[in-house]
């Protein structure tokens, strides 16, 4: 069984070398035939072991040894379990999906292996994250995903604007790792172990052990909150979301699949991971509530004013991201993993159909070019409809039932914060709603604005591209109530995910269908959709989007001159990045500057290093005027000094 | 079979220093291709030796191992006395893989004096060895010595344009800290009834005032060694003057014996001096860490850059080592053999554009990653391991030390931490410059990717550093007995009438 568990990450892995390495031997056939046979094998046979999990076969082990210092062991092993085996399915699924779609996409780069040896090494590391069995393994994957869409954001290494934002995405990730680590330091520290299992066993005895160094905080919030500042930074929340718009630089394909359906949701899954810690700590939970409550709210505000179509989608990521972290400030960690599940889909979508849109537009992403494109390219329209339905959370569609889940999960929260989570929460479902069908009514309908050259050019897009449209716009349909009742109300994620009686939202928002199952709970969560609030203010949003964008198109240019400012702030992105270039990166030059020139220029080297060696030089170029070579002034000193000598001893009596 | 081990340190050192004037002996440069096969065949043999060495070295005991003793000044009981336990014996097998890294890196690129280079480089190995395996301390203090003057004749000789500033600044620097060390020994030789064996200081006791005073004795030769803030200022100089090949040693070795020093001097003989003065040592350690990090950020040249983020790095290994627990020492000494790796080969990698473009200066670079996509592949591996990536070496010891000094105390973790930003930052900001964006000029435009030699060593350093990133466990496994060892010496007292 272990062979499977090894097989999964490491095809990719070797897939990715021999595209990397061997890229240009084996040519781009060559390179797409390998990593998309890697990737399939490993789809495959993570749906095998999803399978195996249903049927109660769990695994954890480790692989080996990869330290041992003191009385600390650190291994690297993988923890088989239904969010594990969930994960899996899932990421490589979109892979695969991202995979083929690539065939199409970059058909024309030059880097086309290049760009399969990426995505297959980020598929390898990011399996390796989800299948860990302990903190380092975690870390290792997290940061190794890092790097991967460091290199894909950047991969167009030409483009000023793509080495700028994959180093800032870089960097404010490993902000987010500096207390990551300090966690993982602290998980050693509490418990002696990183070993998953070891560490939430002994959780619930170190809950009220309290931190000096902290201010007297317990432990379990300090490690679970530094966790978290690790979280934010990979999913991308409130104040460290700023390099994922940003990332839109990198080529489609790979906004789909990482900084979309996957990498970003890694935070996610880390504290859902952690629930058993997290859970200790109601004071950790509020934050994490508050903290996905803002990104979820404002980050949709952003969305509003985007036209560039791949930006309009990254907001709605960021929205997204902010209603699952919600979610797990609730301790509904399920509706935050169901959400991370659904949301893959249908983003993925999205992303790769906005990538549509833009080959056909000659890579033109400015949604003021577009228009009318719903009878030209079908596929990708129907498809995108679908998604956005999705995202919106009409019902049926996958999108209504998880974020349902959520925005019930936080009314029932009891914890500080939940009020203002859910009016975020609530506010944020119209929000997306309007930006969704703003996006698809400016794209789609309409009269078609785009330059002649173009128009008389567009088509729909080829199959590799058509086809895994086609193959998540069904999951985007179906996932939703197919996995509504076992992932929240079951006990699918039983192994998985520790939530205190006292914290069970899910279980207070279940109670309103009254213990229905099967066909019946779906009618139930549906007809339950039509008489709450949230599916009325999805339809506002549509309405509202509608009314502006098709009805009555001169509307957005009176409302913004209206709201002037506002449009201004959220043109601004609240100014996020202007404070941190200004502040956080120039101050680092500028202090590195100062200690370069004033200390270690000026005060070490200036005055004690060289300053020792002038004066050394000072004080012999002046007794070296005593070695003149002249002898009658030899003679003059040897007679003062026999003079004096004589004076002194005469004296002296 | 015959038993070599009671002879393996001494081959180990002779060898190079033999080879070495054999390579001398070759004469002017007509006969340069003799010269360089000579020295990699030397530098081969030894690290074939060091692996055999490594092969015999038994984990389990904290005990000097392949010793040699013998009389050498008997009337002041100075003995030629070899030995090897786990602290030092992975730096050996470390001296001797980079040696042949030199040789292969100066191969071409050297055409003057290329006799003379080679028999340098294999003489400093030979007493570098020496250094790790000296068991008697006027010997070690011999071989510590007289690794100054074929590293000072390599940056004064092979130098840049400002070399014989930096050749003096490196040699009086250095010098004048160990002059310290030697009166230490001679005070060291009397309280220890006439001997000037480093074991037996070990076990000489010693009232707390001398310890103070034999600990900053000490501080003076091995602090300017590692480079320490603050008498960190020779290293970047000496850095950007040296050729590659000088780089790369002093980098990768030259710059642990100073923490090597630490471990074997400091902390067993004067324990009770180094608990009182931990909080010293971790504050400089602390302040090297972050405030080297955000120097190195501003810097303009690639040599500089790098020396500063060998001196931010060291910091780790300093921070490890006074945190006393075996995971902070066993961190420091796995950061100090990683960064043998990832130093030398980032001086490797400027080299290699160095040769190509004779210049430093991250302005007169950009977009290489057009012309040599080969060496900005092996480039972003390094500098990701320099930023410690995990899965990369650079990350076993930051890692290590990192949770052992929150152990400590979680501020200490705090502040080295900070090294995951500032150290990404330096280094892809760098690297950003250099490699990526468009085409910045014609020298660039005209840019030939590596050969196969350069691929050769750049290939051998990138396996050294994933190997030891995804399984640092065999060599730590040869530390732990010593370093248990070491961490049970330091939690002593050695002040008399305790």
């Amino acid at each position: 069984m272990k062979g499977i568990y090894l097989a999964i990450p490491l095809i990719p892995l070797a897939a990715a070398v021999i595209a990397g390495i061997f890229g240009k031997a084996i040519g781009r056939t060559g390179a797409h035939t390998v990593t998309i046979l890697g990737v399939a094998a490993s789809f495959v046979l993570s749906c095998m072991v999803y399978a195996d999990v249903r049927e109660g076969l769990y695994f954890n082990g480790d692989v080996y040894t990869w330290g041992i210092s003191g009385d600390w062991k650190f291994s690297v092993g993988f923890l088989i379990d239904s969010l594990s085996s969930m994960m899996m399915v899932v990421v490589t699924f979109v892979s695969l999906m991202v995979h083929i779609y690539t065939i199409g996409y970059m058909h024309e780069d030059p880097g086309y292996q290049r760009f399969f040896s990426y995505i297959s090494l980020f598929t390898f590391a990011m399996l390796m994250l989800v299948m860990s069995n302990n903190f380092m393994q975690l870390f290792f994957g997290w940061e190794a995903v890092g790097v991967v869409s460091y290199l894909l954001i950047g991969f167009w290494f030409k483009k000023p604007t793509a080495i700028f934002a994959n180093m800032k995405a870089f960097l404010v990730n490993r902000v987010g790792d500096f207390g990551f680590l300090l966690g993982i330091a602290g998980v050693i520290y509490i418990f002696g172990s990183l070993d998953y299992a070891e560490v939430f066993k002994a959780a619930p005895g170190k809950a009220d052990m309290t931190a000096e160094w902290a201010w007297d905080a317990k432990w379990m919030t300090v490690i679970a909150l530094l966790l978290f500042v690790g979280a934010m930074g990979k999913s991308a929340q409130v104040p460290l979301h700023v390099w994922l718009p940003d990332s839109m630089e990198g080529p489609t394909p790979i906004s789909a699949l990482i900084h979309a359906a996957t990498m970003v949701t890694a935070g996610i899954f880390m504290v859902a991971r952690m629930s058993p810690i997290f859970e200790l700590s109601e004071t950790a939970l509020s934050v994490v509530m508050v903290i996905g409550a803002i990104t979820a709210l404002f980050m949709g505000l952003i969305g509003l004013v985007q036209n560039d179509i791949k930006r309009v989608v990254a907001y709605s990521t960021l929205s997204q991201l902010g209603y699952m972290t919600v979610a797990l400030g609730a301790s509904a960690y399920a509706a935050g993993v169901f959400h991370l599940f659904t949301h893959a889909f249908f983003k993925a979508l999205l992303f790769l159909g906005a990538g549509s849109v833009i080959i056909a537009m000659h890579h033109e992403q400015d949604m003021r070019k577009m228009g009318g494109l719903r009878a030209l390219m079908p596929v990708t329209y129907i498809t995108g409809l679908i998604g956005s339905l999705a995202l919106a959370g009409i019902p049926p569609f996958a999108g209504f039932f998880s974020k349902d889940a959520i925005i019930e999960a936080v009314h029932h929260s009891e914890l500080a914060g939940s009020g203002f989570a859910y009016f975020c929460v609530l506010a944020g479902v119209v929000i997306t709603a309007f930006y969704s069908f703003r996006l698809l009514f400016m794209t789609f309908h309409g009269r078609n604005r785009a330059d002649e050259h173009t128009r008389s050019h567009l088509h729909e897009s080829p199959l590799v591209v058509t086809i895994p449209l086609i193959l998540l716009a069904i999951p985007s349909v179906v996932v939703g109530f197919m996995y509504f009742e076992p992932m929240l109300f079951g006990d699918y994620f039983k192994d998985a995910i520790h939530v205190l009686p006292e914290h069970d939202t899910l279980s207070r928002f279940g109670e309103i269908y009254g213990g229905a199952t099967g066909t019946e709970l779906i009618w139930k969560a549906i007809t339950h959709g039509f008489v709450a609030l949230p599916l009325y203010l999805a339809l506002l949003g549509i309405f509202l989007a509608w009314l502006f964008y098709i009805k009555k198109p001169e509307l957005p240019g009176k409302v913004s001159k209206m709201f002037g400012p506002v449009q201004s702030i959220l043109e601004k992105k609240y100014g996020f990045d202007e404070f941190n270039q200004a502040v956080f990166a120039g101050g680092a030059v500028g202090l590195g500057k100062l200690l370069w020139s004033k200390f270690d220029a000026g005060l070490i080297d200036g005055v004690l290093v060289n300053g020792t060696a002038k004066s050394v030089g000072w004080i012999s170029s002046i007794v070296r005027n005593v070695q003149s070579g002249y002898v009658y002034q030899y003679a003059f000193a040897m007679i003062i000094g026999l003079v004096a000598l004589m004076s002194w001893m005469l004296f002296r009596t | 079979m015959y038993n070599y081990d009671a002879y393996m340190l001494s081959i180990l050192i002779w060898l190079p220093i033999i080879g070495g004037m054999v390579v001398l002996a070759t004469g002017d440069d007509s006969k340069a291709p003799i010269a360089r096969t000579i020295a990699l065949g030397v530098s081969i043999a030894v690290f074939i030796f060091s692996l055999a060495l490594w092969g015999d070295f038994k984990n389990g005991t904290s005990a000097m191992q392949f010793v040699e003793r013998h009389d050498w000044i008997r009337a002041f009981n100075i003995e030629y006395y070899l030995g090897v336990d786990g602290i030092s014996m992975p730096f050996l097998v470390l001296t001797a893989f980079i040696t042949i890294i030199v040789v292969i890196a100066g191969w071409k690129v050297i055409t003057e004096r290329v006799a003379q280079y080679m028999a340098a480089f294999l003489i400093i190995e030979g007493l570098m060895i020496g250094v790790f395996s000296a068991l008697d301390s006027i010997l070690f203090y011999i071989f510590w010595e007289a690794t100054l003057i074929p590293m000072f004749l390599i940056v004064g000789i092979w130098g840049g344009d400002n070399r014989v500033y930096a050749a003096i600044k490196f040699f009086l620097y250095t010098l004048l800290g160990s002059l310290l060390m030697l009166v230490a020994f001679i005070y060291l030789y009397n309280k220890a009834g006439g001997s000037f064996s480093i074991l037996d200081f070990h076990q000489t006791p010693l009232a707390m005032d001398a310890q103070i005073l034999i600990f900053f004795a000490f501080f003076a030769a091995f602090a300017v060694k590692v480079p320490m803030f603050p008498v960190h200022t020779w290293l970047p100089d000496a850095h950007v003057q040296a050729p590659t090949g000088g780089s790369v040693v002093l980098a990768a070795i030259m710059l642990k014996m100073g923490a090597y020093g630490f471990l074997r001097f400091n902390m067993p003989i004067t324990p009770d001096a180094s608990r009182e003065l931990d909080w010293f040592m971790i504050l400089l350690s602390l302040i090297a860490i972050v405030y080297i990090a955000l120097v190195a950020l501003v810097q303009r040249d690639m040599k500089k850059l790098i020396a500063y983020s060998s001196i931010s790095h060291m910091g780790f290994v300093t921070l490890g080592c006074f945190l006393f627990s075996a995971q902070g020492i066993e961190g420091g000494i796995i950061q100090m053999i990683s960064h043998g790796f990832i130093s030398g080969a980032m001086f490797l990698c400027v080299g290699v554009l160095y040769d190509r473009i004779h210049s430093r200066e991250i302005a007169d670079y950009g977009g290489v990653a057009n012309t040599m996509p080969v060496f900005a592949a092996f480039f972003m591996l390094f500098a990701m391991a320099n930023a410690g990536l995990p899965g990369t070496s650079g990350f076993v010891g930051e890692f290590l030390v990192i949770l052992a000094a929150f152990a400590v105390n979680p501020w200490f973790a705090v502040l080295a931490a900070t090294t995951l930003i500032f150290g990404a930052a330096y280094t892809l900001w760098m690297y950003k410059r250099v490699i990526f964006g468009d085409v910045a000029n014609d020298k660039v435009a005209k840019l030939k990717d590596l050969e196969s030699r350069e691929v050769l060593f750049l290939s051998a350093l990138a396996a050294a550093v994933i190997i030891m990133g995804v399984w640092p466990n065999p060599v730590l496994e040869v530390m732990h007995a010593s370093v248990d060892n070491l961490v049970f010496q330091v939690q002593q007292t050695k002040i008399l009438g305790n």
